[in-house]
């Protein structure tokens, strides 16, 4: 019998709250290796809480919740080298170049040159851009950067919130075959967003968040 | 990756980000040069100037420092980069660390730049006897403040008014810096007829500032950037 692999992300009544409104209000979630989850739902329903909670960066106050093995109800900085965020915010810094920023963010996980190569190929990055200072960036070039810096950290899971914001068609394309590649050699992605045209074709499966809880799932 | 590892990457990434954008360079170091020729206007007597002097090199330090920290942590919020680093499960140690350093160097370049102001503006004499004492003090008094000021940046970064917030948190700590800095100076420049062995007992209170607020801020950084 072979052994059951256990889910990427186990969510089980989960709460918390940002200030002292609920933003998670008993949220359910399990998602498996290798899926592509989308997370859809109105503004304000909980999404990027419950991207930021799997990303260990807010505290569970109540329910049970496991990301890649590691409990965050008992120590939810365990998890957090093993996932990669890309939130509203890019999380470049604005005075290096391109290529600066996906050195160093790949630096962090110990990423080779060739790795690094790879990351601004992937996003269409490797041109005269790579040395361009990200503050002459558009709002999509950055856009691209950022990702191209979460491929350098070769991250198990993915947490992007509405990663298609400002890509044009070719950036929005790069990052579909990313995508798909990161979770062909083993990794899972969750996005958060409203194209749900664009990101419901890459979905292998889509769940709603409403009120801070997950509901209903769709294939 | 460990601790110092990190740490040099950070230092590193910093230093890169003031090369790309010479800030310090271009604003800060006029800045400091501007408060030491606005010192000399204000008082205006050359025996004057050149008794308060090393107090007020290590003032314009401390001014400056402000500035810099805020820029330090500035780069790191304004994009989300300290989430990310955090996400990144990238040692908090590490990143304080790296900060510390890439801050000293920063704040080395600019102590001997009003240094040689003082000199220039104020007549402050270097001595030779004195140079030993000079170098140790302001070893470690940067050493102190590039921790206490990436300690208190780091405190101060996700708070609403961190502009006027980090000031008022700040300064009122590193007075133990200015104190003991500005006395250790006298004695290395021989003011008022002040001695080099007058100074070392001030660098004991240099060393132990610098060696609490570096463990401390080490352990500590991690909570203080966390939400």
């Amino acid at each position: 019998m072979e052994p059951v692999e256990q889910p990427v992300v186990a969510l089980v009544d989960v709460v918390a709250v940002l200030g002292s409104f609920p933003a998670l209000a008993g949220a359910s979630l399990v998602v498996h290796r290798g899926e592509i989850l989308l997370l859809r739902g109105p503004n304000g329903a909980g999404k990027t809480t419950l991207l930021r909670l799997c990303a260990g960066l807010l505290p569970v106050e109540r329910g049970t919740a496991t990301v890649l093995g590691c409990d965050l109800v008992a120590d939810r900085t365990a998890v957090r080298n093993r996932v990669g965020l890309l939130g509203h915010s890019n999380g470049l810094y604005a005075d290096l170049t391109v290529a600066d920023n996906v050195r160093f963010w790949g630096a962090t996980v110990g990423a080779t040159q060739a790795e690094i190569a790879d990351s601004l190929t992937r996003m269409g990055l490797s041109n005269r851009l790579a040395d361009v200072q990200v503050a002459r960036l558009s709002a999509g070039q950055r856009r691209r950067t950022a990702l191209a810096c979460l491929v350098a950290r070769r991250a198990e899971l993915w947490l992007l919130d509405e990663p298609h914001a400002g890509l044009d068609a070719m950036g929005r394309d790069d990052l579909d075959v990313t995508l798909r590649a990161a979770t062909a050699a083993g990794a899972t992605v969750i996005v958060a967003s409203h194209e749900l045209e664009r990101a419901g074709a890459l979905a292998t499966r889509v769940v709603e968040v409403v009120g801070g809880q997950v509901r209903g799932v769709a294939s | 990756m460990n601790t110092w590892r990190i740490a040099r990457l950070v230092a590193a990434k910093d230093l890169r980000v003031e090369w790309r954008s010479r800030v310090v360079v271009n604003q800060v170091l006029p800045f400091a040069a501007l408060v030491m020729v606005m010192f000399a206007f204000a008082l205006d007597n050359d025996q004057v100037l050149t008794r308060v002097a090393p107090g007020l090199v290590w003032l314009a330090t401390m001014f400056s420092l402000l500035v810099i920290v805020q820029r330090a942590f500035a780069v790191e919020t304004a994009d989300g980069a300290l989430d990310a680093l955090q996400v990144a499960g990238v040692r908090p140690g590490g990143i304080f660390l790296g900060k510390a350093m890439a801050l000293a160097a920063q704040l080395a370049v600019l102590e001997l730049v009003l240094l040689g102001a003082a000199v220039v503006l104020y007549k402050a004499e270097v001595v030779a006897s004195g140079i030993v004492l000079l170098v140790t003090t302001y070893v470690a008094a940067t050493t102190g403040l590039a921790f206490v000021g990436t300690l208190y940046g780091g405190l101060a970064a996700g708070a609403k008014g961190r502009e006027t917030l980090l000031p008022l948190l700040m300064l009122p700590v590193v007075a133990p810096v200015l104190i003991g800095a500005t006395r250790a100076t006298e004695a290395a420049l021989g003011t008022e007829n002040a001695t080099p062995s007058d100074g070392w007992p001030w660098i004991g209170l240099l060393t132990l500032f610098a060696v609490v607020f570096g463990v401390g801020g080490a352990l500590a950084f991690g909570s203080l950037i966390d939400e």
